[in-house]
């Protein structure tokens, strides 16, 4: 029991320092790369553009439930005017931040994982090395730069699309007056919260991308096995434990902010 | 610490690898003259792929020396790895082409990665390459809609666009049927006299080697057993070449066994 527990601290540590020399390794041959701008808009495109609508139709759909859930249990206090407080700062400190990351997860985070654990099996990235062209800087800084731009930027626009999505149910479907719910949501949100937000973006946009591209990257070191079913896994075990670390970095992110 | 020999322009010494409990190679060594097209022969499962990508840098092998154009391939040397690279090419067995990008995009991806030239030159080369391997019609189509023997040609054009000095093939002609093997090997041998690299290819394929290369090495558990022109093959009787040269006449004899109704022993290999 204490041999195995020993052994997979050991691997887990083990991994987290392969994970950095991957990171470092990543943006110290991307210094100097050649086409590297053109390579980040093309990663920022596939990040951002592709993911436009699932972004809007999430978080106009929270938007929407917080606006419904929050109206009924303020109007037990008679405070519906507090729903723009309510909405803004669940949204802006919490939901928007976490829900956009596990959003980008599914849609981007999985696609480059494949995509690069396709390109280790059909020899793709073998053959980059064999030209001289450094597969680190070739495909994985590009996209790491991306999400550093991507996840705030979508981040975004799910809090402003969720704080409509508030203003929908409150104002138009339950009659809130939408001057009282916008001045609540002016006087709730402060620079604190836009700033926590925006931290809590580009956090979960390098850990989750860095973890998506270590695994596509090493699918042909994946246990589960080789070929298809290395993808596979090695996809699956990405977005699994990107998930959990948007969850749990944002556990340690908001008792040092809070 | 220069090689006496002007006209080697490769030399491996006592490649090798392991994989766990199984050793791959045991010590492989050969020499590639300059210029020349040299075939390294081998059953399936011989370590050809591995003693190739050693070469290539592709695998890093646990012991020997790998001099190229006379300077060791020092392990930790990135510079003289680098050096090597940018004047060495690669055509794996699969083609390794990206799936995602053009020809042309598959072609110029090299040279724009490599090299300092405007995007014009880029574009110039790269068509000059497709033209070069009769590809010049097809430069906006992916790999994924071209046939086999054209991805080949693809390949090959990727290959010879930054002109390397030397060219590695591995098992270009895999899974080809016999008209397209014999194809295959024709263009090798007609790109590589015409843009005069060297080439290093290894197959199995017997007759098509010796045909097209002026030097043939054969490698068996781990070691090159034979080094020599195609001529000093066919004379050789070091055991394990005569098995190897005449396994088709041995196929045929037992084919024409089994039509007799005779029963036959086989060796597991």
């Amino acid at each position: 029991m204490v041999r195995a527990v020993g052994r997979y601290t050991l691997e887990i540590v083990q991994s987290l320092g392969d994970v950095a020399l991957f990171v470092g390794r990543s943006f110290r041959m991307a210094v100097g790369s050649r086409k590297l701008g053109r390579r980040v808009v093309r990663a920022m495109f596939e990040q951002g553009a592709r993911c436009l609508p699932v972004i809007l139709i999430v978080g106009l759909f929270t938007g929407l439930v917080l606006g419904l859930q929050g109206y009924y249990v303020l109007n037990r206090f008679g405070s519906e005017s507090l729903l723009g407080t309510l909405v803004s700062l669940s949204i802006v400190r919490e939901l928007g931040p976490v829900l956009a990351a596990l959003m980008l997860v599914g849609q981007a985070g999985s696609a480059l994982a494949a995509e690069l654990g396709i390109q280790r099996n059909t020899e793709q990235i073998a053959a980059l090395e064999t030209m001289g062209v450094s597969s680190h800087a070739y495909l994985v800084a590009p996209r790491l730069i991306a999400a550093l731009m991507v996840f705030p930027m979508q981040t975004a626009l799910f809090c402003c699309v969720g704080l409509w999505g508030g203003s929908l149910s409150g104002s138009l479907l339950l009659g809130l007056e939408p001057g009282i719910y916008w001045s609540a949501v002016e006087r709730a949100v402060e620079s604190a919260d836009v700033r926590e937000c925006m931290t809590k973006a580009v956090t979960f946009g390098f850990l989750t991308m860095t973890l998506c591209a270590y695994h596509g990257f090493n699918a042909h070191r994946c246990r589960s096995g080789t070929g298809a079913r290395g993808v596979s896994a090695s996809t699956t075990r990405a977005v699994v434990q990107s998930s959990i670390i948007v969850l749990a970095a944002d556990y340690v992110i908001t008792s040092f902010l809070i | 610490m220069a090689i006496e020999s002007q006209d080697l322009l490769l030399k491996v010494e006592g490649l090798q690898k392991r994989f766990g409990e199984q050793s791959v190679l045991a010590g492989a060594s050969l020499t590639v003259p300059r210029g020349s097209l040299v075939a390294v022969l081998g059953r399936s499962g011989a370590g050809k792929s591995v003693f190739l990508k050693c070469l290539a840098d592709v695998i890093e092998p646990d012991a020997g020396e790998i001099w190229f154009d006379g300077r060791l391939l020092a392990r930790g040397d990135a510079g003289v790895r680098q050096h090597f690279r940018s004047r060495c090419s690669f055509l794996f067995q699969s083609n390794a082409l990206f799936d995602s990008l053009t020809a042309l995009e598959n072609v110029a991806l090299p040279l724009e990665q490599t090299m300092d030239l405007q995007a014009g030159e880029v574009r110039e080369r790269s068509l000059e390459a497709l033209k070069q391997l009769e590809l010049e019609a097809f430069w906006d189509r992916y790999p994924g809609q071209m046939s086999g023997g054209m991805q080949k040609r693809l390949a090959l054009a990727r290959a010879i666009v930054t002109r390397p000095e030397l060219v590695l093939f591995d098992e270009p002609t895999a899974g080809l049927d016999p008209v397209r093997r014999n194809a295959v090997f024709t263009m090798i041998a007609k790109y590589q006299r015409q843009f005069g690299f060297t080439a290093l290819i290894v197959t199995h394929d017997v007759p098509e080697a010796l045909v097209a290369a002026d030097r043939v090495a054969l490698l068996d558990t781990g070691r090159m057993v034979f080094q020599g022109s195609p001529g000093e093959f066919i004379a050789s009787e070091e055991a394990m070449v005569i098995q190897f040269r005449d396994s088709e006449k041995e196929l045929s004899k037992m084919l024409a066994s089994i039509r007799r109704g005779e029963t036959i022993h086989t060796e597991d290999t």
